[in-house]
């Protein structure tokens, strides 16, 4: 009898444990939303916009979960070979779709071989995944940052004239995509009830979702959910622990390099120097809004995560003006989140992994059990 | 003709068995066994872990292999199935042959396609999968598709079906009802072992199964269950070496046992006029070098200082389960028991180090568990198991070393200035007591500063004791003082314990692997096994009454020395 008790409270604890990051997110929109004085309408034409936006970028973090490595910090390095895609078609003037499946065409293999970099890397740090990926993303941007500003121009031809700086190489810091602005998002015009639907993006988003499903299901992805769950017992099977790892990196950069064409094709512009930063905390930020965790994700995760993420974002200035008379409360309150997020997850992680253990321990109070 | 002795065998757990000829013989001369040792040795850097082991063992037999921790078991394993160790440390010698084949296998991987199969000790299962996803883990049934003609086969898609259809039918040959859908992180032990072995057993072609002690984690009834499951396996031609320190199970499931004592082969026949005792007896032996020597004096106790009730410790490897004792004051009180049964988490969760809980009483007062300072400031002091890791700061001289635990919990060895707003190591005061002691326990070194880590196992064990001694301990926990020390040094550090006793009276702890060491300067000695009190013995017992503690043979109630 006690010890069900012990169960049932323990579960009911757990659940709150996992749950806590969205039920505080459900919890401050509920407080925000009638505040901001939005309208149902605005809001869900927002959150339909920023699903597109974001959700592929999203979607690529899952698969090093399932491996096993955690939050791959290291997307950056697919986002920055996006952007690389992108500045060369908006020199070259291809536009619309054409020119995304170029831009596309030209990241793949610089994220390929970033990721592949990235994944020998990570398996010389087990263990220290996150970390490592993180500050790969720093030394990486270093090499991304000397490309652009000294590469493209001088080394890489650049004729544009409004890409590269007054000096004569080096790209500018603001970079407009007008030439492919929404084409994916727009390809398939569709409009509810005055809502506007990205229809298009949607759909490759559903492909994406339908690949991740069918991708557990394949050898590779069950080689991956073992070593993700125990390497010494995977490599003991026979599985090639080390190569598997590295394979998933590979899929995630190149993942995040086409999530991040998409994610700018929805803006519009591109912040040459800062864009791919944001990518990864906020994507990062937001899968963990959605309940996931280092070990665990899910597809609903990714959406859940993507709308109550955004919903705070677009949400927060409204409701700081009116609250307070400060909007700018609203952008300090974006950063504030998203770095605090990521913090409170991976403590939430550790605390909940303590008691999961103290909890299998009970079988050896000699006394009680 | 095999085939139908062995169902005779199997029918009735060997009451029927033919005493003689003794049915292996006959096996024997009808036909070449499956796994065949001749002459089998091995020494790592010199140091003799095998010597000479030859037996034989026949299609759908059962084979127990008995022996201590270190008797050379996991040795002739990892020769067996070709562990780099092996090879990377000079090779082995002695022949082995499978079928009839001289095999000397490179790597596992090697071994386990010439169809031997293992099942681990600890469980090599991946939590998250299911009962069937386990058995065929990296055997896994696929379908093609088109993407693998682009990225290759590890796109196949799994047949979910196939896979689970093939999981229940290896669970089926074991004659044991687990779901074959069931997580592995939701089934109790037992459902894991079996899981294991299915997986063996479900690989093509597997011929010899090696059982490492399977039983050690299960319930009684699971046990029978398994040694059930053993038996069907064998009459389907499997043969199985059986690693059990539960010498009854060998008794019933096997066909002839052997016994391993310090890397020979000291008994071998069938288990038909076994007897646990003899087995007992053979298995712990004589120990060469080891003085028995006791000195009879009579000796008197205080009251009972420390008492444990219902401790329980989660230390990796060595959990404690239940443990209640009682220590008398001026008593050097011995914890045995083989490797793995809990003997060394009794002193770590006493002490703190690591996650316990129970009772624990000294001088009447409650120790606070879980913190190592509430067991420094009543005065316990501990000499570590783990001397390079928790016993010794290796970068520091010896000097601090020694003064380490006095400085840190007692304050002593240090002066204060500034009116006590400033606190110094008292250097001075260090020197001294760092001379007495290296005078006092024969330290061999070159000064007080020499870095620790350049000492001998020997000197360093010694100034882990002088480090503990010197915080002047009411009760000293020692465990493995001679681990990994030579002969001669490890008389040394016996008799510094035991001088340390008589001298000032501190009740002593002290858990070893040896169980010479043990009864050659304890006053009674506690056996621990399975996380449990088995028994606690007087010295003088017969050996082999430790050797069925140890065993868990039987359960001897408390027997206190006559005093």
């Amino acid at each position: 009898m006690k010890n069900m008790e012990r169960d049932a409270k323990f579960r009911l604890d757990r659940f709150l444990l996992t749950n806590l990051v969205p039920l505080i997110f459900i919890g401050l929109s509920m407080v925000a939303i009638p505040i901001s004085q939005f309208s149902g309408s605005y809001l869900v034409q927002e959150m339909l916009i920023r699903l597109a936006r974001n959700a592929f970028l999203v979607l690529s973090l899952l698969i090093p979960i399932i491996a096993g490595m955690g939050l791959n910090f290291g997307m950056v390095l697919g986002a920055m070979a996006g952007q690389i895609g992108l500045i060369l078609i908006t020199d070259w003037k291809i536009i619309g779709l054409p020119g995304m499946v170029l831009a596309a065409l030209i990241a793949t293999p610089i994220a390929m071989a970033l990721g592949w970099m990235c994944g020998v890397i990570l398996n010389r740090a087990k263990g220290r995944e996150m970390v490592t990926s993180y500050i790969l993303g720093f030394f990486i941007n270093g090499l991304y940052q000397l490309i652009v500003l000294y590469g493209f121009g001088k080394v890489i031809p650049i004729r544009s004239a409004d890409l590269v700086l007054s000096r004569g190489f080096g790209v500018r810091n603001a970079i407009n995509l007008l030439g492919i602005r929404n084409c994916l998002d727009n390809l398939i015009p569709v409009s509810l009830q005055g809502i506007r639907i990205p229809l298009g993006t949607f759909l490759v988003i559903g492909v994406f979702c339908l690949f991740i499903v069918w991708f557990r299901r394949t050898k590779l992805g069950q080689d991956m959910r073992a070593v993700g769950q125990d390497m010494d017992v995977a490599r003991a099977a026979g599985i090639p622990v080390e190569r598997t790892r590295v394979v998933s990196i590979v899929i995630s950069t190149v993942l995040a390099a086409y999530g991040q064409i998409i994610f700018l094709q929805n803006i519009g512009t591109m912040n040459t120097y800062n864009s791919h930063e944001q990518a990864g905390m906020f994507a990062i930020a937001a899968l963990l809004v959605g309940g996931a965790s280092v070990a665990r994700a899910t597809l609903p995760n990714v959406f859940l995560g993507v709308i109550l993420f955004h919903l705070m974002f677009v949400v927060s200035p409204m409701a700081g003006k009116y609250l307070i008379g400060e909007a700018q409360l609203g952008e300090y309150f974006r950063v504030f989140v998203s770095y605090g997020i990521i913090a409170v997850s991976l403590v939430l992680y550790e605390w909940r992994r303590a008691r999961d253990r103290a909890y299998a321990r009970r079988s050896l109070r000699g006394g009680e059990a | 003709m095999a085939e139908s002795l062995k169902s005779v065998i199997i029918g009735d757990r060997g009451i029927l068995t033919p005493s003689h000829p003794s049915y292996t013989e006959v096996k024997g001369m009808t036909m070449e066994p499956l796994l065949r040792i001749e002459g089998v040795g091995k020494a790592y850097f010199g140091n003799r872990v095998l010597k000479d082991v030859s037996f034989s063992l026949a299609r759908g037999e059962i084979l127990g292999l008995v022996g201590e921790n270190g008797a050379g078991k996991s040795t002739l394993m990892n020769i067996l199935f070709g562990m780099p160790v092996i090879r990377e440390t000079g090779g082995f010698e002695g022949k082995i042959y499978l079928d009839g084949e001289e095999i000397a296998f490179s790597n596992p991987f090697e071994a386990l396609d010439a169809g031997i199969g293992m099942v681990h000790q600890e469980f090599s299962l991946i939590p998250g999968f299911s009962a069937a996803e386990n058995i065929v883990l990296n055997r896994e049934s696929m379908r093609n598709n088109l993407l693998v003609e682009v990225f290759g086969d590890r796109l196949r898609t799994l047949d979910r079906g196939d896979i689970f259809l093939r999981g229940r039918s290896a669970i089926e040959k074991l004659g044991v009802s687990i779901d074959a859908d069931m997580l592995v992180s939701e089934m109790p032990v037992g459902h894991k072992q079996f899981t294991e072995i299915a997986r063996e057993i479900e690989k093509a072609g597997t011929k010899l199964l090696v059982l490492d002690e399977p039983t050690a984690v299960l319930t009684e009834s699971e046990a029978a269950i398994l040694l059930e499951s053993m038996r069907r396996l064998a009459a389907e031609g499997i043969s199985i070496i059986f690693i059990s320190h539960r010498l009854q199970e060998v008794i019933d499931a096997c066909d002839r046992f052997i016994v391993l004592r310090d890397g020979e082969v000291v008994k071998e026949s069938g288990t038909e006029q076994a007897d646990v005792r003899e087995i007992a007896t053979a298995m712990v032996g004589r120990k060469m070098g080891v003085e028995e020597a006791r000195e009879e004096e009579g000796r008197a106790f205080g009251e009972a200082v420390l008492t444990a009730e219902q401790l329980w410790v989660d230390m990796p490897g060595e959990t404690v389960r239940d443990v209640s004792f009682s220590v008398r004051r001026g008593e050097i009180f011995g914890i045995g028991g083989l490797a793995g049964q809990g003997k060394l988490g009794i002193a770590n969760g006493i002490m703190g180090l690591f996650p316990a809980g129970g009772t624990v009483l000294f001088e009447g007062k409650p120790i606070t568990l879980d913190d190592p300072r509430s067991a420094l400031r009543a005065g316990i002091a501990f000499v570590s198991e783990d001397r390079r890791g928790v016993g010794l700061l290796l970068e520091e001289p010896i000097k601090l070393n020694i003064a380490f635990t006095a400085l840190q919990m007692q304050d002593r060895f240090l002066k204060k200035s500034l009116g006590g707003f400033l606190t110094w190591r008292d250097e001075a005061a260090i020197d001294e007591l760092a001379r007495e002691y290296i005078e006092s326990l024969a330290i061999k070194c070159v000064d007080a500063d020499q870095r620790a880590q350049e000492l001998s196992g020997g000197n360093q064990q010694k100034i882990c004791l002088a480090k503990a001694f010197a915080v002047r301990p009411k009760l000293l926990f020692v465990s493995e003082p001679t681990r990994g020390i030579d002969v001669g040094a490890k008389k040394l550090v016996l008799d510094t314990i035991r001088r340390h006793n008589r001298e000032y009276g501190t009740t002593i702890i002290m858990t070893s692997s040896e169980l010479e060491e043990l009864r050659s300067i304890c006053d009674r000695v506690a056996v621990i096994q399975e996380g449990r009190v088995a028994g606690i013995l007087p010295p003088t017992a017969d050996r082999a009454e430790f050797g069925m503690l140890f065993l868990g043979a039987s359960k001897v109630s408390e027997k206190e020395v006559a005093s």
